[in-house]
């Protein structure tokens, strides 16, 4: 059988791929965002492996919640890409230092 | 080896395999189709852990809507892709990978088998055939979660407002109508009376 350590790993493992992609991919916000989908979807899977071997379902639920926030958050983080590039024609992230940050 | 754990593994190692290729392609509209595998992939897992409301969910909300917006936007922004210098990814290599190494050893050390294992939690029996994931779901949401659920519903109408608010322009340039200001429209704004004296009568000839 699948022991919870197996998902919980896979977890793991999909978040520090992501964590990683934030690192090495300093030029495309795009992909910055697609990253965080992914560490969601780490998040995601680890709510669902407790649910299933807890057996309740609230996890589920708070998977719910999590999809709604992530879609509402790529909704407005791609709206802002599109202004951004339109007001500055790139959008690499070392470009984006208007706020002398 | 059962045909659920090969299932498992078969599934894992897509989830794994699309997400370094998201990570190392360089050109975006690649790296959305690798995203999409490996959401497929997950809601093949989610499937094995009887999650199949949410597994359905993430494929035709994720996959159908949310990705598309990314495509959509990755193919509307023209990006030249041969101008990402490619010089970046050589020199973060080591940082990144010596990071993410560091936080997998760490965190398979905390979630492994040794606290999370077989032995100390039990895989549950598969529910009865007539049980429905989707009912016991819904009961939650609409019950326990009511006030959770609303706030969630008013997050998206908000993030709607505030995508079209954000990405909406005028063209100057553009030629529209006002209906409003055609509506408030005056007589005395269209119609002007020309006070003109009258012509002489024609004699017939």
């Amino acid at each position: 059988m699948i022991a919870l350590s197996d998902y919980l790993i896979l977890g793991a493992i999909l978040f520090c791929i992501s964590v990683a992609g934030i690192f090495l991919n300093r030029r495309n916000v795009l992909i910055l965002l697609m990253c965080i989908e992914l560490m969601l979807l780490a998040v995601n899977i680890n709510f669902i492996a407790f649910s299933h071997f807890l057996d309740d379902t609230t996890g589920q639920v708070f998977v719910f919640f999590v999809l709604t926030v992530a879609a509402a958050e790529a909704a407005i983080g791609l709206a802002i890409l599109v202004v951004l590039f339109r007001n500055r024609q790139t959008i690499d992230v070392d470009d984006l230092d208007l706020l002398k940050g | 080896m059962t045909f659920e754990k090969f299932l498992f593994y078969f599934f894992a190692a897509m989830v794994i395999f699309a997400g370094l290729m998201l990570i190392t392609r360089r050109n975006p509209v690649h790296s959305v189709l690798f995203l999409v595998l490996a959401f497929f992939n997950a809601a093949g897992l989610w499937m094995l852990m009887e999650a199949e409301f949410l597994a359905i969910a993430l494929v035709l909300v994720y996959v159908g809507a949310v990705m598309v917006l990314f495509l959509f936007v990755v193919m509307m922004l023209d990006i030249n892709v041969a101008e990402l210098k490619p010089g970046c990814f050589i020199k973060y290599l080591p940082v990144g990978l010596l990071i993410a190494l560091t936080m997998v050893v760490e965190m398979v050390m905390v979630v492994g088998p040794s606290h999370f294992g077989l032995a100390l939690y039990a895989a549950p029996a598969p529910h009865a055939p007539g049980y429905s994931n989707t009912r016991e779901l819904g009961e939650m949401l609409y019950t326990t979660y009511m006030y959770p659920f609303e706030i969630a519903a008013v997050i998206l109408l908000v993030a709607i407002v505030a995508a079209i608010g954000l990405t909406l322009r005028r063209r100057p340039d553009s030629r529209y109508q006002n209906p409003s200001k055609q509506v408030r429209v005056k007589r005395d704004e269209r119609l002007r009376i020309v006070k003109m004296p009258a012509e002489a009568k024609m004699e017939p000839k």
